[in-house]
């Protein structure tokens, strides 16, 4: 994602900026899914058999399954016959060749998303510029793109390709990297992990895949960047990272929605592998529809995110910014297989109005040494309610384990609530596992110094909030990190009276 | 023309018995140029004048006006009214996390350019200008990149305060016993630094319990609050006589 766009999403005041609606003409398909569903999503993808098996079984086993009901969140039972599983732009189906040809409604919602224009060219499919590759203002970052169902392209495919990186749709990967595909997929997160996992298993339409080669430092920051646009529909990407022994790749991930007042339902799979020396950092910033004051319309957004570190010394670190969704029903996590390999996350939650968010990690030691740190920061305000969960393993393989864990919940009024659940589960005795965890209110001492200085309340909450956010604004690379301030900023808007 | 007028005000503190009231019917003129201290027992209302001028949350007016340069200030949010120069340097300065001081500042030296409508100064002169006057005040400029107060001494918390003071540039300082405990060497900079920001055109109302402080800021008046109102106004002798006589004999 580039510099500007995130900015250009919370700049424009209360509102919810990004939530305006692209009139492109659209392939959807009626709500609605059974068998046929799946083999015509398959289908449009000309999957080979194997995948479309894999789908089948995945769907058998979703079938058999119940919705998960532990959460410290409330809502009214989906019907998943409502759903439209697939929805592509029109235009995309016969692949534009020029910027002219790509429909004017899709490049407007770059524009309005902030994408710069030679990349709005490269995302639409169209031959980049080789000057505009040469600029330093997007270079840094790459980004795919996904619409709906469906992924709209990939820029700075090339370059990336010279130091052998892989990075473009999944769909695409199916076809061009399908040994890489067949070994991993599911890998991490098998199909019937959980009740959505298997869901997307089943009707996952597009995403993004990645893979770095053996001793490559990935040359820029790779992003993705997801947007429901169809009304009624889901969105079920899923996305593969392959670090392979002794690279290093950082992977943004950015997402938007436009307002609507029924709720929409966001099930993705991100399954993370690093071999052996090589390091993953996944940072998101998601910024799906909240829904409106009343909790009328939102996101939900439930969601399975795992790594593995699959070899020695291997290190997966997630940092999270959520701001957004009616819902969100998250816990990326990390399986620490090799010895001496760390995992670690970083999380900055913030719900207000009826939001309401049960997010945390698992952190699952089984090799020696193994380390995890995590440090939550959850921030509840107006009527929402704000959970952390969070496990920390340590099996009895894991010989000297250490875990640190520090929760800190910040509420802002006396109408929102703040959980926290830890689980701790050692089986080794050698493990040291610490846990800090503290629930502090914004003061009105805070604010009346801020106030005193002249500066304005919300100005003031917001400082105060990313003063309290700042151990995981740092692990978010440069640019995010003033963009994720300025996120709060726009979702504490009323927050104080 | 006066700088800040206070009128016959009356206010209470709100606590979980009832509002009690605090001042009682307090009058007070500052005209540019010069400086008050307000002096005057534990509970006399030094602290609520200060806190109710600035617009703390937690107390009620009752009746009286209070104006700067004509302004009515009562009826503002507290940040109108340090947009519009009233500034309160806090006895008990609070800790922000993870905010740093140059944060801070800069958050604070933007909102008052803009409610002036004047340009926000450049970044890299103003964190010159601050590194400056941290030097100035015997604070480490390293202290600018830790959040604010953060495990600052007592000492540093003050002199902090009074850094703002030099860097804001206000209209009229309200000091809330900002010499309570200082050692001799603090309160000397501290001193030093309110005697810099003296001029012509703004002016300070000094609340003191010990005339220590007046020693290195010589008032052009002296106040004597008790029981929510002043009972004797004088020269900088009356502290003097303050401290050989304690307050028994005007009470």
């Amino acid at each position: 994602m580039s510099n500007s766009s995130v900015d250009d999403l919370v700049e424009a005041g209360s509102e919810y900026h990004a939530g305006f609606v692209t009139d492109v003409e659209s392939e959807t398909l009626p709500p609605g899914l059974d068998e046929s569903v799946v083999r015509y999503i398959s289908a449009q993808k000309k999957e080979p058999e194997w995948l479309t098996e894999w789908r089948l079984k995945a769907f058998a086993q979703w079938q058999e399954m119940r919705e998960p009901k532990w959460a410290h969140v409330h809502y009214p039972p989906i019907n998943f016959q409502d759903i439209s599983y697939y929805s592509a732009p029109k235009s995309q189906t016969d692949g534009p060749r020029s910027l002219d040809e790509v429909d004017p409604e899709l490049l407007r919602t770059y524009e309005k998303l902030g994408i710069p224009l030679h990349e709005q060219a490269a995302l639409a499919g169209v031959v980049p510029d080789p000057a505009a590759i040469g600029t330093p203002a997007g270079a840094n970052v790459a980004v795919d793109v996904v619409f709906d169902s469906v992924s709209i392209a990939t820029t700075f495919k090339e370059t990336l390709a010279e130091a052998g990186v892989i990075f473009c749709p999944i769909s695409e990967a199916v076809h061009s990297h399908p040994e890489l595909v067949q070994r991993y997929l599911g890998s991490v997160i098998p199909q019937r992990d959980n009740y959505y996992a298997a869901l997307n298993s089943a009707v996952f339409s597009d995403g993004s895949f990645v893979y770095i080669p053996k001793g490559v430092r990935c040359p820029m920051e790779l992003s993705t960047y997801f947007r429901i646009n169809e009304r009624n529909t889901g969105q079920f990407e899923r996305t593969l990272i392959i670090a392979d022994e002794g690279s290093h790749v950082s992977y943004l991930e950015g997402c938007t929605a436009p307002m609507r007042d029924e709720n929409q339902l966001h099930a993705a799979v991100v399954e993370l592998v690093a071999m052996g020396d090589a390091q993953i950092k996944y940072s998101t910033v998601q910024n799906w529809y909240p829904g409106d004051e009343n909790g009328k319309g939102g996101i939900y957004n439930f969601v399975t995110k795992r790594g593995v570190c699959a070899g020695s010394r291997a290190k997966i670190s997630w940092t999270q910014v959520e701001t957004g969704s009616a819902i969100t029903w998250k816990y990326p996590s990390v399986v620490l297989r090799g010895d001496d390999s760390v995992g670690e996350f970083y999380s900055v939650a913030l719900t207000n109005n009826r939001q309401q968010a049960d997010t945390g990690t698992k952190m699952i030691h089984m090799g020696k040494n193994t380390k995890s740190t995590i440090v939550s920061k959850g921030i509840s305000a107006g009527g929402s309610e704000n959970c952390y969960r969070g496990l920390v393993r340590i099996s009895p393989t894991a010989h000297n384990a250490r875990n640190f864990t520090q929760c800190d919940s910040l509420l802002i009024g006396d109408q929102c609530g703040a959980h926290t659940f830890p689980y701790i589960e050692n089986k080794n005795n050698s493990a040291t596992i610490e846990h800090e965890a503290s629930t502090s209110k914004v003061s009105d001492d805070q604010l009346f110094a801020c106030q005193q200085r002249g500066i304005e309340t919300e100005q003031a909450v917001s400082m105060i909030v990313n003063g309290f956010c700042k151990e995981v604004f740092r692990e978010l690379p440069m640019e995010f990190a003033v963009e994720a301030g300025k996120l709060l900023e726009v979702s504490l808007e009323g927050a104080v009276g | 023309m006066s700088l800040l007028n206070v009128s016959d005000l009356h206010a209470s503190v709100v606590t979980d018995d009832g509002p009690q009231p605090i001042l009682k019917g307090l009058t007070l003129e500052v005209k540019p140029g010069e400086v008050h201290a307000i002096m005057g027992p534990n509970g006399s209302g030094k602290s609520t004048l200060a806190n109710v001028l600035s617009g703390r949350p937690g107390y009620i007016v009752d009746s009286g006006t209070a104006t700067l340069n004509g302004q009515g200030l009562l009826e503002l949010e507290p940040f109108e009214r340090a947009q519009l120069g009233l500034f309160l340097a806090f006895q008990y300065p609070v800790e922000i996390p993870g905010v740093s001081n140059m944060e801070f500042l800069k958050a604070s030296i933007d909102s008052l350019a803009r409610a002036r409508g004047e340009e926000q100064p450049n970044t890299a002169t103003f964190m010159k200008q601050v590194r400056e006057l941290a030097g100035s005040l015997d604070l480490d400029p390293a202290f600018l990149k830790r959040g604010v107060n953060e495990g600052f001494s007592g000492g540093e918390k003050k002199r902090n305060e009074i850094m703002q003071l030099l860097l804001l540039q206000p209209k009229l300082a309200l000091l809330d016993e900002t010499d309570s405990g200082l050692d001799i060497d603090a309160l000397k900079v501290v001193a030093e630094g309110v005697n810099r920001y003296r001029s012509a055109e703004n002016g300070v109302v000094l609340i003191t319990h010990y005339q220590r402080l007046l020693d290195y800021i010589v008032p052009d008046f002296v106040h004597v609050l008790s029981n929510g109102k002043i009972i004797e106004s004088g020269d900088k002798s009356l502290a003097l006589e303050l401290e050989a006589k304690g307050y028994a004999w005007l009470t």
